[in-house]
């Protein structure tokens, strides 16, 4: 057999090849993408949806027009952040499932500006502050946790996550609560709040702080030192701990970071998705936006700028989702949308999924044979 | 005080206590083969809601048993996408669980009654009358179970075919035995004591489905699994002691006198599962091809 280089346009060749295997990863992410909307086309057909209206529903509520791309980046924004969350400990080889936690604790914290005033730019920037410390400080509970009793993360972090739940009910039924409506927190008062960048539209000037952390967080890992101990502490731990990293140091390192981004995630609800700018008792903004992050984490690859698009995609899910439940005359409830992210992930656990295709259509072949075959011979018998 | 207090809160305990120590035993024979399974959480809610569904159109037992199937057929997908497949063990769970808790929010939205679904009086499992109380039959079940999974894994044959795999595949394989089909096994059987679990909870003891009926326990029974070191034995006390906390949450909200604000009350029961674990860890030592697919060389 001759190699590629042999031959003339050899290096094309080679090129083309090195391009496919480097889109590898992206093409997975994109049939597993399919296979998500293919389980919730069945589902729903088998609730007696119709799901081709439905997904012609949600593409057009989702990237039908400027206003939908403006609402699908909106709602992608708190998603970058969560999905952050989760990949960066994911890199240094840790589960954080505590996103959701981290996230309710950062939101109630950037509520706590509604409290003093302070010149524009600086009341902004307070409150992102105090949403990203208090973020990082209830990840520290889970890393400690880790470091001490060796307490596995993916169970503390649950914990976690439902014992920040209940004090932010607390938080906003008592401390936090807004005097004349009781059923949610103070407001975000005007300078502290993100900019509206499509007037019209939710979508603020708190994409810029997503993006801006998702690209700090891609230099931070692959261009400096400190990334580089975090990266190899997830794909050998003991080869990195013989080569000098300090394991412990790394672990605290990516859950502090990772808790940062689920507090800004929270700040980017309160101070920068209009019209509230407030946290509602229950809080239906937030809930399960921790969870979501972990499909887009998945989905984008482990990788901040993947995420990016995976948080676009899922954007338009929940934003097109929102008008699937109104359209039409059986409108699909949107937590549709849910079940199309936990297949898409479960899809995305399989490893080489693009192999899997061909071998499902061989298996499909064999069958097909074998029944022809056994058809033929029984004709002949007969 | 009053003594009915305390036997309501007993019994309340021992309700609490089952699907918990359901789920861990399941867990436990998953993880001795080698397959960890965080996906337990959403086969709880899952069979929870097929459950109910299943005992208004064929009775109680129909519901179990409907909760029991779909529990074995998620842990059937988990198994062929983790043993088989190869695939990422953690990220699989993570998708079960997204997965239950959009599909059970939709189908109570499309049962009519967003958030909450009754399961009417007549197909709820009628409970025994003791002299503590009424008590579900599938306490004793829960009870008897631990006892038998014990026996299973420290004195049969196939007890120690799954210790072998989940401890060292390569050696297994070698010595005949087929690692992916023994797992699959293991994981699907699983699967289905945490579908019984779940089923429990909404045709046994609650009589309703929420958007939230597992509230955690699936992840409660993994730290059981934790606290118990994989013997099913200390499975039933883990079980015990975490469904104690979790009816005493609920009883001292019963309680006429009001002092503590309910939602640090119901902080209880999680602040104590991470007390209990973070006390064992470090003692305990598990298989040690847990979490890493078998591939053959």
């Amino acid at each position: 057999m001759t190699t590629p280089e042999g031959r003339p346009g050899g290096k094309l060749l080679r090129g083309v090849h090195r391009t496919l295997t480097g889109l590898h990863p992206a093409l997975e992410s994109v049939l597993a993408a399919l296979l998500g909307l293919l389980v919730g086309a069945v589902l729903m057909y088998i609730w007696g949806y119709d799901p081709w209206r439905a997904y012609w529903a949600l593409l057009r509520g989702a990237y039908g027009g400027d206003y939908e791309i403006a609402s699908s980046i909106a709602r992608g924004v708190p998603l970058i952040l969560t999905a952050l969350t989760f990949s960066i400990c994911l890199r240094a080889g840790m589960f954080n499932i505590g996103a959701e936690g981290q996230m309710y604790v950062g939101a109630a914290a950037s509520i706590c500006v509604a409290y003093f005033s302070a010149p524009h730019p600086w009341h902004l920037i307070v409150g992102i502050l105090a949403a990203a410390v208090a973020g990082a400080l209830w990840s520290l509970g889970p890393a400690l946790l880790k470091l001490t009793r060796g307490v596995s993360e993916v169970i503390s972090t649950i914990m976690f996550n439902w014992i920040s739940r209940f004090l932010v009910f607390y938080l906003v039924a008592f401390v936090l609560v807004d005097p004349r409506q009781a059923q949610r927190t103070v407001r975000i008062p005007v300078s502290a709040r993100f900019p509206v960048l499509v007037p019209g539209t939710d979508l603020s000037a708190a994409v810029y702080l997503a993006v801006a952390f998702a690209l700090l967080v891609y230099v931070l890992l692959w261009h400096t030192a400190v990334g580089y101990e975090v990266r190899a502490a997830g794909l050998t731990p003991t080869a990195a701990r013989y080569g000098g990293i300090s394991i412990k140091r790394t672990m605290f390192l990516s859950f502090a970071l990772g808790g940062v981004a689920a507090g800004l995630a929270g700040a980017a609800t309160t101070m920068g998705l209009p019209p509230t700018y407030a946290i509602i008792s229950g809080l239906p903004e937030l809930m399960n936006l921790g969870f979501d992050g972990m499909a887009v984490a998945m989905v984008g690859r482990n990788h901040p700028i993947g995420i990016l698009f995976a948080a676009l995609f899922f954007g338009g899910l929940n934003a097109g989702g929102r008008v699937m439940q109104f359209y039409g005359s059986n409108p699909v409830p949107l937590e549709m949308v849910r079940v199309v992210m936990g297949a898409i992930v479960l899809a995305m656990a399989i490893p080489e999924l693009v192999r899997l295709f061909p071998a499902m259509a061989k298996v499909g072949r064999e069958l097909v044979q074998t029944v022809s075959r056994r058809r033929s011979a029984t004709e002949e018998g007969a | 005080m009053n003594w009915s207090y305390v036997l309501d809160l007993l019994r309340i305990s021992l309700h609490a206590m089952v699907p918990i120590t359901l789920t861990a035993v399941g867990e436990i024979i998953g993880e001795t083969a080698g397959l960890f399974n965080i996906g337990l959480e959403g086969i709880l809610l899952i069979s929870a809601f097929v459950g109910a569904l299943g005992a208004k159109a064929g009775g109680p037992i129909v519901g179990l048993l409907v909760g029991m199937g779909v529990g074995m057929a998620i842990g059937l997908v988990f198994s062929i996408i983790c043993a088989y497949w190869k695939g990422t063990q953690m990220i699989a769970g993570i998708g079960i669980n997204l997965f239950a808790l959009g599909f059970v929010a939709f189908g109570l939205i499309k049962l009519g009654a967003p958030g909450f679904h009754a399961v009417p009086a007549e197909a709820q499992l009628l409970k025994l009358r003791t002299p503590m109380g009424a008590l579900s039959p599938l306490i004793f079940l829960a009870i008897a179970l631990p006892f038998v999974a014990y026996w299973f894994l420290k004195r049969t044959r196939a007890g120690l075919i799954l210790k072998a795999v989940g401890e060292n595949p390569e050696a297994a394989d070698v010595a005949g035995i087929n690692v992916n089909l023994t797992r699959l096994l293991a994981t699907t059987f699983g699967g289905a004591l945490a579908g019984l679990a779940g089923a429990f909870m909404s045709v046994a003891w609650f009589g309703s489905v929420t958007k939230e009926i597992s509230a955690g326990r699936g992840f409660i029974a993994l730290a059981t699994v934790v606290f118990s070191g994989l013997n099913p034995l200390l499975a039933l006390v883990g079980g015990f002691i975490f469904g104690f906390f979790q009816s005493l949450a609920t009883w001292i909200k019963t309680l006429p006198v009001k002092t503590i604000p309910w939602q640090f009350v119901d902080m209880l029961p999680y602040i104590v599962t991470l007390l209990v674990v973070s006390g064992v860890v470090g003692r305990v030592r598990f298989p040690k091809a847990l979490g890493v697919p078998y591939k053959r060389e």
